[in-house]
């Protein structure tokens, strides 16, 4: 069972090598005249006036609490749709218990704005 | 064939010895990584070449015969170019960004299977693998954002990892019918499931969001926010040049090609022959038709279709698709209790 594993470790060693190794050819093979206008970072022409990493919407946050919850949920639902035909009919619905309390919460964030964007 | 392999597997194992399943191992990685992204080169030309054509224009045909060297002479280029790295920029993770995001993007092919026999790791959680691994790509998103320290590769990757995210739920949902009617999380086993009916006949709707979704989750157009030029330069990308920037795209144009294979395995049916008498054709040719014929939706979205706005976007994410997917799913799951066991 598990070297059902080991072309998948194989492969994430190949891959990851791959982007280092063209990064690296990359590198090598390009010019390199670096200078000072070169490195400044994009702001239309002008020296960057303030800082960068000052503050982003709130609501990013929001929705990263959002996703974190839906994301577990469909992680729960994953192993119960394989075992869907064994659980039976009680198992169903406790799965569709287990959705309506979260639809309670989601119809509050909803209510509360959390998924509005302007 | 058989034979050969055989013939291969003994000839390897006398002369390596321990080391022969590894080296064997690798030959079959390249075998899978080669054709994909011989795909992922050429679906750049494709798509310059159709929206061209759907445009009335020509598109790159100078290159070679039809501009079938042009991706040749584009990766050529971006590697000889510089690569610049801002000054203020946090250089690991500034670097590490590309890779991660490559990286991902390859790495999830290791369960995909082309035909019964043709698939590199044939793991039993196949499908929670794709998607676990896949979602990794928005880590690079973030990072090179972040790495940048830039205004508009900030509020792009933002955006980005934000939409990600969002139709990942959504996608998610759409896919627990599937296993619901197949009672697999292995990607051999959903195909195998499809033999009677595909499950875009009773999951049509499904697949309509899975392809929304996925539109949306790869930054396509016309969700193609994060990279819109008009108001944030280029994104995330912004600060990126020569091959640090191409392999961003590299990973775009992989992700595309691998979310519209995931499509073709749990909805149409794989390699399976539409009817029963077209089974004389090889299920690797059905496989490739299929997969063209996502390859093309996309393509021709992209010609047709304006680009959503940002409120637009998330509003169709949260308020339709996910309460959409969800009603289905209790749908489903109560027709295949009152029809008893489909």
């Amino acid at each position: 069972m598990l070297e059902n594993y080991f072309p998948v470790l194989v492969l994430l060693a190949i891959a990851f090598g791959l982007g280092i190794v063209i990064l690296a050819a990359s590198y090598l093979a390009g010019i390199k005249r670096p200078n000072a206008v070169k490195r400044s970072q994009y702001e239309c022409g002008f020296d960057p006036l303030t800082r960068i990493r000052l503050q982003f919407d709130v609501r990013y946050y929001l929705l990263a609490i959002l996703f974190v919850v839906f994301d577990i949920e469909a992680a729960f639902l994953f192993p119960w749709a394989v075992a869907f035909r064994d659980i039976g009919f009680l198992g169903f619905v406790e799965m569709m218990l287990f959705l309506f309390i979260l639809l309670v919460g989601y119809a509050y964030a909803w209510k509360k704005g959390a998924l509005e964007w302007e | 064939m058989a034979e050969f392999l055989e013939y291969m597997h003994g000839m390897g194992t006398d002369l390596l010895g321990p080391v022969w399943p590894l080296a064997w191992t690798v030959i079959k990685i390249a075998v899978l990584l080669a054709p994909v992204m011989f795909c992922v080169t050429y679906l750049t030309l494709a798509e310059r070449r159709i929206i061209g054509f759907m445009q009335i224009r020509i598109g790159p045909n100078r290159v070679g015969p039809f501009g079938l060297l042009q991706p040749i002479a584009d990766a050529v280029k971006l590697f000889v170019k510089e690569t610049l790295i801002p000054e203020k920029a946090d250089k690991v993770v500034f670097l590490l960004a590309p890779i991660i995001t490559l990286g991902a993007a390859l790495t999830a092919w290791a369960v995909i299977p082309f035909s019964p026999e043709l698939i590199l790791a044939d793991i039993n959680v196949g499908l929670l693998y794709v998607l676990a691994i896949s979602s990794l790509g928005v880590y690079g998103l973030l990072m090179s954002g972040w790495a940048s320290n830039s205004r508009y590769a900030f509020l792009g990757s933002l955006r980005s990892a934000a939409q990600m995210v969002s139709y990942e739920v959504s996608m998610g949902f759409t896919l627990i019918p599937v296993i619901m009617l197949s009672g697999s999380l292995s990607l051999k086993d959903v195909v195998a499931a499809q033999s009677g009916m595909w499950f875009v006949i009773p999951l049509f709707p499904m697949f309509v969001i899975y392809f929304i979704s996925v539109v949306a989750e790869t930054n396509r157009a016309p969700f193609d926010l994060p990279e819109a030029e008009a108001e944030l330069v280029s994104g995330f990308a912004t600060e990126y040049s020569a091959m640090s920037y191409g392999m961003f795209f590299l990973g775009e144009y992989a992700n595309m090609l691998l979310v519209s294979t995931l499509g073709v395995l749990m909805f149409l049916g794989g390699w399976l022959p539409p009817v029963s008498w077209l089974g004389f054709i090889p299920g690797i040719i059905w496989f490739l038709i299929k997969l063209g014929v996502l390859l093309f939706a996309f393509l021709w979205i992209r010609a047709t279709f304006p680009r959503y706005r940002y409120d637009q976007l998330m509003r169709l994410g949260w308020k339709v698709f996910l309460p959409f997917s969800l009603f289905w799913i209790f749908l489903t799951g109560t027709i295949i209790h009152l029809v008893g066991a489909v």
